[in-house]
């Protein structure tokens, strides 16, 4: 096992470079730049500000530069957000993003799973209508419709919750809500597939047969069978929950992270576009990892190869 | 049992990420929430060229003079001036016992430092240019200097009527030399390092979540300020602003969704104000065809801009019958530039400029617009607003025979393109940064950074360099009427309303204003339970 994770980083030092190096080259094709307005500052501003940050040079300088910094673990300073370092940004948003999002995968699973667990258990009930009536429902609705009526739900019409911030565990209702009802949508219905698939398996019915508990059964030969695909939705959606969403940070103003993904690009801010798609490819690859690993543990049966 | 726990690992490692405490803290009493804006990019004073920083800015900081109610520049850190007899030398004395948020004296070598570092290269501040008009400013060192710790003495190089209220701007305020040299552009980033003169300073600064700043117990005016705490609230969604306005948990806000404002048109909340600004369409002039004036008068007049206004607009913008909007003063400071200077057509009579348009076309050879081009229209795809002008004008203008195709880019491609001078027609806009036309006239000389055009007219160039340096105002404005004239002999842009600014602001709140710039004064607003 410690020779295939060995691997493995290796494998992840190679796609995170291969990453950069192609966004680096493709946000340099995009048109436009840092530094344009509605209202352009003056050509010498300009060009005073394009050395500032080195842009004046060729771009494959450029380049040699950007890896030659990241290899001493520098992203360099935001060119938009003047005198905050990308490192800084990230770090601030992501401790944010991290916490709202965190707790939203708690309750995407701790919700998720069993609903769809109830769901594979009474098949073809009202029940398992119900639930998957709801799952449809969670998968089908976008968030920022989510959290508009939410909004308007709890806030305007009930008063009962605030709209913006995180100063209290009250600021993070809605947009745990928001953040964890597709997951949950989709590890019910994940979830409610997989149970059904194993629930028909021989094993089951022997179990059954030498006269274990329903809750023996279900719990030690069945979950642990039926939640691998789950894991295996858990990684990257680990790593894209804890970065933020744009659309519900924005809505709810939460100062996190998922913000500085899009508005770097809209903004051209070369070094905040590095530093985000780095950042967040790295936390893809070690969260797919650790889901590999989670899998053998397990699954036995699985072998490293 | 080692399975059992390894069953629980992906739980576990979402876990621990979320333990870490949930910390929290309560507005307390006498605290003014608004929000202005989201996020500011930088609220450096020399950097910052955003409205919503502007107003971030005027409250921690503060110039020579600043703006009452009316938008008259009266004394701040300066106690008065003696202007010289030709208006090119301003002597300033400063009040006595300033001092800087942290306690240190504040001397009038500190506008000195602050003002060269503004046109400093290395500090790339958009807004340099506006010290143009100090003597030195092209040798790179400006002829400012400080005889003694309360005296400021400002050489000009011409008389420039409008000198005072710079010294309101932003980028006229004056920054801590120790602390700049120190911590470089990180000193405008945090509360510990972002020391000001003005009347509050920052005391907690969550970047994307609020930034609050409490009473400034150095500044000269203290006992006259407002709320103990303002809370700038640093929102970015127009719904959940309008939402949190509706709650109570701001009591101002600068945004209203275009939808929305129908709604509150009537109620005493809703306040709507001019702001120096002209919404505008951009020709390209060194395109075949709309090279020709004639195509441009055409298709200039053939808009209806009531309709635009009214339909489209919705928050009662003006519509335009010139370029320099309403509500700069002219020589005489009674009197309106635009009045005086008047429409170069009437922007309410459609019809009449309808039939203009059909005239103009036919005498440039393209009756009903035969033998012309399909044009491109461009603009930004961020705002519907700009795609439902874009699908009017397209409307109207094939009422006059012209065809025209839309096509819509990404706001930094927009931008690119449009300075490139790659389009046919593209939507424009522009605001101005002082009471004076002039910052409406300038970006139209050749080669100038923001003449998206491309428009070269040498009687216009000669015009605006005699413009910068006539001293007689009367003359002065004038020229500036006659350089306006030209723009409308050539039919270089078309203009389509006059901005205005609208927010909501809670009846709780009392003695608030704003500035024709669009800044939000509060630093005097009290809250009436």
């Amino acid at each position: 096992m410690g020779r295939y994770i060995a691997k493995r980083v290796i494998m992840a030092i190679f796609t995170i470079w291969l990453v950069a190096t192609i966004t680096f080259f493709l946000m340099f094709l995009v048109p436009g730049g840092p530094f344009l307005a509605e209202k352009s500052p003056s050509a010498a501003t300009l060009e005073a500000l394009n050395r500032k940050y080195g842009l004046d040079k060729p771009v494959i300088v450029q380049y040699k530069n950007y890896m030659l910094n990241l290899l001493k673990g520098e992203f360099g300073e935001s060119i938009k957000q003047r005198g905050r370092t990308v490192g800084d940004i990230i770090s601030t948003g992501f401790k944010v993003s991290a916490k709202v999002g965190g707790i939203a995968i708690l309750v995407s699973v701790l919700i998720g799973v069993p609903l769809g667990c109830i769901a594979a258990l009474n098949r073809g009930k009202w029940l398992d209508n119900l639930i998957m009536v709801i799952a449809t429902f969670g998968i089908a609705v976008p968030s920022f419709v989510l959290s508009t009526v939410l909004m308007i739900i709890f806030s305007v019409w009930l008063n009962l919750l605030p709209t913006y911030g995180l100063s209290s565990w009250r600021h993070y209702i809605m947009p745990v809500i928001a953040l964890s009802f597709y997951p949950t949508a989709y590890i019910s219905r994940l979830m409610r597939t997989s149970m059904l698939d194993v629930l028909g398996q021989d094993y089951m019915r022997t179990a059954k047969a030498k006269g274990l508990s329903q809750f023996k059964t279900l719990f030690k030969h069945a979950l642990r069978n039926a939640i691998l695909p789950v894991v295996t939705y858990l990684g990257p959606l680990i790593a894209y929950t804890l970065t933020g969403s744009f659309i519900i940070e924005k809505i709810f103003t939460v100062p996190g992270l998922g913000n500085e993904f899009i508005s770097s690009i809209t903004g051209r801010d070369y070094t905040m576009i590095m530093g985000t798609t780095i950042f967040l490819a790295t936390l893809i690859i070690i969260m797919n990892l650790l889901v590999d690993i989670a899998y053998k543990i397990i699954d036995p049966r699985i072998k490293f190869k | 049992m080692k399975r059992r726990i390894a069953l629980l690992t992906a739980i576990v490692m979402v876990f621990v990420m979320v333990l870490s405490a949930c910390g929290g803290t309560a507005g307390g009493g006498g605290t003014l929430p608004v929000n202005v804006g989201s996020d500011p990019d930088t609220i450096d004073p020399a950097l910052n060229s955003a409205v919503d920083g502007a107003t971030l800015i005027i409250h921690a900081f503060e110039g020579l003079y600043t703006l009452d109610k009316n938008g008259v520049p009266v004394p701040a850190q300066a106690k008065e001036v003696k202007i010289s007899d030709d208006g090119t030398v301003y002597t300033f004395t400063l009040r006595d016992g300033l001092k800087w948020s942290d306690g240190k004296a504040l001397t009038a070598n500190d506008f000195v430092y602050s003002w060269n570092r503004a046109i400093d290269p290395e500090t790339a501040a958009d807004y340099e240019y506006m010290f143009e008009v100090i003597d030195g400013y092209d040798e790179g060192k400006l002829n400012v200097t400080a005889p003694d710790d309360k005296t400021l003495v400002v050489t000009l190089k011409n008389r420039v009527p409008y000198f005072l209220e710079l010294t309101a701007f932003p980028t006229f305020f004056p920054v801590r030399q120790d602390i700049v040299e120190k911590y470089g552009d990180a000193w405008a980033t945090k509360a510990d390092t972002y020391i000001g003169n003005g009347p509050y300073k920052i005391t907690d600064w969550v970047p994307g979540s609020h930034i609050t700043m409490t009473k400034n117990k150095n500044y000269w005016n203290y006992k006259e300020l407002g709320m103990e705490n303002i809370k700038f609230v640093l929102m970015d969604d127009p719904g959940a602003q309008l939402t949190a306005f509706k709650q109570g948990e701001i009591l101002f806000t600068d945004d209203l969704p275009t939808d929305e404002i129908d709604a509150w048109r009537d109620k005493p909340e809703f306040n709507l104000h001019g702001q120096l600004g002209t919404y505008y369409v951009s020709f390209n002039t060194q395109k075949e065809y709309l090279n020709n004036p004639l195509v441009r008068k055409a298709l200039t007049l053939a808009i209806d801009r009531e309709f635009i206004v009214r339909e489209i607009g919705k928050a009662g913008q003006v519509p335009a019958g010139a370029f320099v909007p309403i509500g700069l003063s002219d020589a005489d400071p009674t009197k309106e530039f635009r009045d005086v200077g008047g429409d170069y057509y009437d922007p309410y009579d459609y019809e009449g400029n309808l039939e203009k348009a059909r005239q103009a076309l036919a005498e440039a050879g393209y009756p009903n617009g035969q033998g012309l081009p399909t044009f491109e229209y461009l603009y930004n795809s961020e705002s519907t607003g700009h795609k439902l002008i874009g699908e009017a004008l397209q409307d109207m203008w094939s009422k006059i025979g012209v065809k025209v195709n839309l096509q819509s880019q990404e706001w930094a491609t927009f931008l690119n393109t449009r300075k490139n001078g790659d389009y046919d027609i593209a939507r424009n806009g522009w605001l101005g940064d002082y009471n004076d036309p002039i910052s409406f006239l300038d970006m139209w000389i050749t080669g100038s950074g923001n003449n998206d055009a491309q428009w070269s007219n040498t009687e216009y160039d000669a015009l605006i360099s005699q413009i910068k340096t006539e001293t007689d105002t009367a003359r002065r404005f004038e020229l500036m009427h006659k350089a306006e004239d030209i723009i409308f002999d050539e039919w270089m842009l078309c203009p389509i309303y006059y901005y205005v600014d609208i927010f909501l602001l809670s009846q709780k709140v009392q003695n608030f204003w704003s500035s024709p710039l669009g800044y939000k004064y509060f630093m005097y607003a009290t809250v009436k339970e």
